[in-house]
């Protein structure tokens, strides 16, 4: 029942992302942490040393720099695991960056429990909800690799503090070369009339697969993918639950302050319906990735339960 | 005028104008702190010399271009001496001295910790530790723009507490940012107490040598010694530099002056009237 699909790396996707932008943003720099090989900097760093900068293990430096080069005119793209990237230097992003509005990218590999055998200090599991709390961030969580590409040039070509959540783990490809992102406009990838699902990162492709169980059951689900956390597209989050009746959100996140609060705070402040979350209840554990997902219930099964759920729970 | 670098204002200050300006510029920062009703008087005080000599004599820069791309650039790091910043750049022609009394109010330009929204002020703060690393993205940006420009910081000797001024520290070293200057506020008291009773900080020339800077100290107050000081950081950078300026926190008012109570405090209207009679 579960879709064969191509995987690919979003994080080696990102790496040879920048090499194409190298000509057409003569601004742009790129700054790492010792961990360039692991998120695909190396790549850059070893064409074009003149724009790369690396400060070791020391994010919060990491980040004070890149500000300083943004202030003047640069673009930097600043790249670390996310657990380091995001949770080290917070105060930097959100004194500097956020408060300074400045017109730096930071795009962090290894979030979630895809990072898998490091264990739970590794896990990323709280940057969205870090991220999103700062006022000035546009956050991007990417489904696939294509979607990658287009999510890392829509950052260097638009204007403010950019953050992008990749993945360690090679991830499922659900979206066809031609695919158009748009940031902030969700992406209905299915239609449905019973139940929406609103899933970001791994888990479109996890929803897209439990939709297809429903409809073997002879529910309709849809399913938006929200790759643009913020601003997210209240209008798409509306429309799902005004037109399904039922919501529920997937994300490989903690379910504190990540898709799940969203889209409640959104349907609840707009046209309120029943909401089930599907997302990580805490830490988590070393393990391969694929059996951390299964273990912490971020599978199609589980979306599917609590769409059918949602839709037990409409008036 | 040093190293051929002619301040904008095309005037060329004598010491003794900037004794007299520093007088004035204190009765300023003592009037701004009293009418916001809150406010760091103490390194406001200690850092005046150092930015007097900054901005009237080292420094290029346009007040009415706040945003030319060949500037200086002048990072306060420890952004609560927001007082001292603000008079000299007003001074300097960037805001209307009248605006001082806007200082913490509601819709003002002029904000209890320094921020970009004031014209001529480079980067946010309030947070501790963050301006050396900003500094350094400054002078980074200066080398890849193949601008001469020279970035200056100014660090408090509490700020040297935090473990990112030793990572940027490190970082402008390997990076070779020859056009960065830091300059450390060696008042010797940071928010509580005094630095040897919150951390122990010497010997804080090793420890920034060790780093790979260049160090020089001097008097902090004294204009010459300041003066000629930065004139000797322009000759053969090869490495950063900082300046370990010995100041005295509260300089100026007898009973700020080296007194922990007046890090973060206002002036009651007695002791402000005491102040500006001292300052007269
Ligand atoms: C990260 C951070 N921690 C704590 C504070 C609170 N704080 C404000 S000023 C200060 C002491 C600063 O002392 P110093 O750097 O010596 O400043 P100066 O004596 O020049 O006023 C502290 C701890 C802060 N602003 N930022
Ligand atoms: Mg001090």
């Amino acid at each position: 029942m579960v879709a064969q699909r191509k995987m690919a790396s979003t994080r080696q996707t990102y790496g040879e992302t920048l090499l194409d932008m190298a000509d057409s943003f003569p601004d742009i720099v790129v700054l790492g942490g010792d961990l360039n090989v692991s998120v695909f900097t190396h790549l850059w760093r070893d064409k074009y040393p003149e724009r790369f900068f690396d400060f070791g293990p020391a994010e919060q430096n990491l980040v004070g720099v890149g500000a300083g080069l943004a202030a003047n005119g640069k673009i930097p793209f600043v790249s670390t695991f996310s657990v380091f990237g995001v949770g080290r230097p917070f105060d930097q992003l959100r004194v500097l960056v956020s408060q300074g509005n400045l017109n730096m990218k930071l795009v962090c590999t290894h979030a979630g429990i895809l990072t898998g055998e490091d264990g739970m200090s590794a896990h990323g599991i709280e940057d969205l909800s870090l991220i999103c709390s700062l006022p000035a961030f546009t956050v991007v969580s990417p489904a696939d690799s294509v979607e990658t590409v287009q999510a890392v040039k829509t950052a260097a070509s638009t204007e403010g503090p950019f953050y992008i959540r990749l993945s360690r783990a090679a991830t499922p490809v659900v979206h066809e070369e031609d695919y158009r992102f748009q940031l902030g406009k969700a992406e209905e990838m299915r239609e449905g009339s019973d139940v929406t699902i609103f899933a970001t990162g791994v888990m479109v492709s996890v929803s897209l697969d439990a939709a297809d169980m429903l409809a073997a059951q002879g529910v309709e689900a849809r399913v938006v993918n929200i790759h643009t956390l913020k601003p997210v597209d209240e209008e798409a989050i509306v429309a799902g639950a005004r037109e399904t009746g039922a919501v529920v959100s997937a994300e490989e996140h903690y379910f504190h302050g990540g898709l799940g609060s969203i889209v409640a705070q959104v349907v609840g402040q707009n046209q309120p319906v029943p909401v089930e979350m599907v997302a990580l209840q805490g830490y988590s554990e070393s393990a391969r990735a694929e059996e951390l997902m299964v273990k912490c219930g971020l599978t199609p099964e589980k979306v599917k339960d609590a769409a059918l759920k949602a839709v037990s729970r409409k008036k | 005028m040093i190293g051929g670098r002619a301040p904008a204002a095309g005037h060329t200050y004598s010491v003794p104008e900037l004794q007299a300006m520093a007088k004035e510029l204190r009765r300023d920062i003592i009037q701004t702190i009293y009418t916001a009703g809150s406010g760091h008087p103490g390194g406001s005080l200690s850092e005046l010399e150092i930015l007097i000599s900054l901005y009237f004599r080292v420094m290029r820069y346009d007040p009415e271009n706040p945003g030319w791309a060949d500037r200086d650039r002048f990072i306060l790091s420890k952004g609560h001496a927001s007082p001292g910043f603000y008079a000299v750049l007003s001074r300097a022609g960037y805001f209307p001295r009248e605006e001082l009394a806007t200082y913490r109010q509601l819709n003002s330009r002029i904000q209890g910790h320094a921020h970009p929204m004031t014209p001529g002020v480079e980067m946010n703060s309030g947070s501790l530790g963050m301006g050396l690393s900003f500094a350094l993205g400054c002078a980074l940006a200066a080398r890849l723009d193949g601008k001469d420009y020279m970035v200056y910081a100014l660090l408090g000797d509490g700020e040297c507490d935090e473990g990112e001024i030793w990572e940027a520290a490190m970082s402008a070293a390997h990076h070779k940012a020859t056009n960065l200057v830091a300059i450390v506020d060696r008042n010797r008291i940071q928010n509580d107490r005094f630095t040897d009773d919150v951390m122990t900080l010497d010997p804080l020339d090793r420890k920034w040598r060790d780093f790979g800077w260049r160090v020089f100290e001097t008097d902090g107050h004294d204009l010459p010694a300041l003066l000629d000081t930065f004139e000797k950081t322009q000759r053969r950078r090869t490495r950063p530099t900082v300046i370990i300026a010995h100041t005295v926190k509260g300089k100026g008012v007898s009973f700020m002056e080296n007194n922990p109570g007046f890090h973060g405090r206002a002036p009651n209207a007695e002791e402000y009237q005491k102040a500006l009679e001292e300052l007269a």
